[in-house]
């Protein structure tokens, strides 16, 4: 019952991608959900900065300064890529055209509700980016995250403690331990690891959870996070 | 006379920006940063700018130079979160009550500049409701779903960053360069652009991806 590492979160979402989607990957995590899409498969991966089809990470000898993600990481174009101005590009956003947005999160509510950009740390300045936008418009907001904090305590909760990004937004969450999806009837848990207990997987939620009938395992291959 | 706006030196090119002056800057993510144009500008030093900026920290921008050298009055910006362990200049002035925030979604400050430039005062938006960022903002519901209120923003210089110009101020952008130029030129009173190159011939028509129309300097800085 070893819970998932970040590599592992992030692949068990990339399974979840299906052909023809336009994704947006948040900044930190959940970009490296698109090194677990099948290549085969035509999925265009959006960057708020203007870049539509941004590809693998670029070689150190054909890096280019001018061609960054909302990141700051230098990159490639796929076939087929373009790239518009911040106007244009939220407006793809705003407007519904993304059809999921993948975010990193400190809490989500069981209504949807996401807080994922302050902390309320009194010396350090806000950041808040396209976060907002990004969880406002899209046509499904999935979240990884970890399921409990450093501290232990539930990330998911019955309401949000922390700042809100967006209210009601979230569709689904992947978490260390399980696949929670937000229903108007509140979180349903679609997998979860094998050998778990429901009641240790509530005991580890601040939300009732329901289970959806016929509960899966939630499993991924071995992979090694870096350093 | 002939258009030509081509200016020699970045000291002329923002040799009028005054005291109070609102001033946009372009530039996300390491492209289009319009660094020699920043440079001259906290050298000409006019005070109490207000700056908007995507952010105010960014490590290959030099706009935390205006912020350093005590320039600032304001910024509005998406983003004022150093990267090291030591707190940014921004973060200094913020902490200690010498320089004023507002923090604004990206694509809510996009729109706003974009708004500003194209004649339309304010707009409702579902982003932010129900957030800090939307406090005592007016919220109207359209389609059974909550808006706020927001209001244009118009500037008195653009600072952007291009790759190719021609003596007509037409631009031509690398890759991931034009992010907010479009609408920060359009936006502001007067628009600056330095650019890697400047042709002698005007730019293909099919190239021009900013029109001279918008533009009212460019200054050629090399690659």
């Amino acid at each position: 019952m070893q819970p998932l590492n970040r590599l592992q979160m992030a692949w068990r979402a990339a399974q979840d991608i299906r052909e023809g989607m336009l994704v947006n990957l948040g900044i930190g995590m959940p970009v490296a959900v698109a090194d677990y899409v099948r290549p085969e498969l035509d999925v265009f991966f959006q960057s708020e900065n203007g870049v539509i089809g941004v590809g693998p990470l670029a070689a150190a000898e054909r890096a280019d300064t001018d061609l960054v993600d909302a990141g700051s990481r230098r990159i490639t174009l796929r076939p087929g890529a373009s790239i518009v101005d911040s106007a244009w590009s939220f407006a793809m956003i705003r407007g519904g055209h993304i059809d999921v947005s993948i975010l990193g999160a400190f809490e989500v509510a069981a209504n949807g509700d996401l807080a994922n950009w302050d902390t309320r740390s009194p010396r350090k300045g806000p950041l808040v980016g396209g976060a907002m936008d990004l969880a406002t418009g899209a046509q499904q907001v999935w979240v990884l995250m970890e399921h409990v904090t450093r501290q232990g305590t539930p990330r998911l909760l019955e309401a949000c403690t922390l700042p809100l990004t967006a209210v009601a937004c979230v569709t689904r969450v992947y978490t260390d331990l399980a696949v929670v999806d937000i229903t108007p009837a509140g979180m349903v848990v679609v997998e979860m690891l094998s050998g778990m207990e429901e009641a240790q997987l509530q005991a580890a939620t601040g939300a009732r959870l329901s289970f959806a009938a016929g509960v899966k395992a939630l499993t991924a291959p071995a992979l090694a996070l870096a350093g | 006379m002939p258009i030509d706006k081509r200016v020699r030196t970045a000291s002329e090119a923002v040799a009028d920006v005054g005291d109070g002056a609102t001033v946009f800057i372009s530039g996300f993510g390491g492209a289009g940063f319009p660094n020699i144009l920043l440079r001259a500008l906290r050298e000409r030093a006019p005070k109490e700018l207000t700056l908007v900026v995507n952010s105010a920290t960014h490590r290959y921008s030099l706009t935390h130079e205006l912020i350093a050298a005590g320039l600032v009055r304001k910024v509005v910006c998406t983003a004022a979160r150093g990267h090291d362990k030591e707190p940014s200049p921004f973060e200094r002035l913020w902490v200690a009550g010498k320089i004023e925030l507002e923090c604004v979604p990206q694509g809510t400050f996009a729109e706003r500049i974009r708004a500003g430039g194209a004649g339309i005062p304010a707009f409702y938006s579902p982003v932010g409701f129900g957030t800090d960022l939307a406090q005592g903002k007016e919220v109207r519901v359209f389609d059974g779903r909550p808006h706020v209120l927001e209001h244009a923003i118009k500037g008195d210089v653009a600072l952007v960053r291009a790759d190719s110009a021609d003596r007509y101020g037409n631009l031509a952008f690398r890759y991931a360069q034009m992010n907010f130029a479009p609408v920060m030129a359009t936006a502001a009173k007067l628009a600056l652009a330095e650019v890697a190159t400047v042709n002698d011939q005007p730019l293909p028509h099919e190239r021009v991806q900013l029109p001279g129309c918008f533009i009212d300097r460019v200054l050629a800085v090399g690659a």
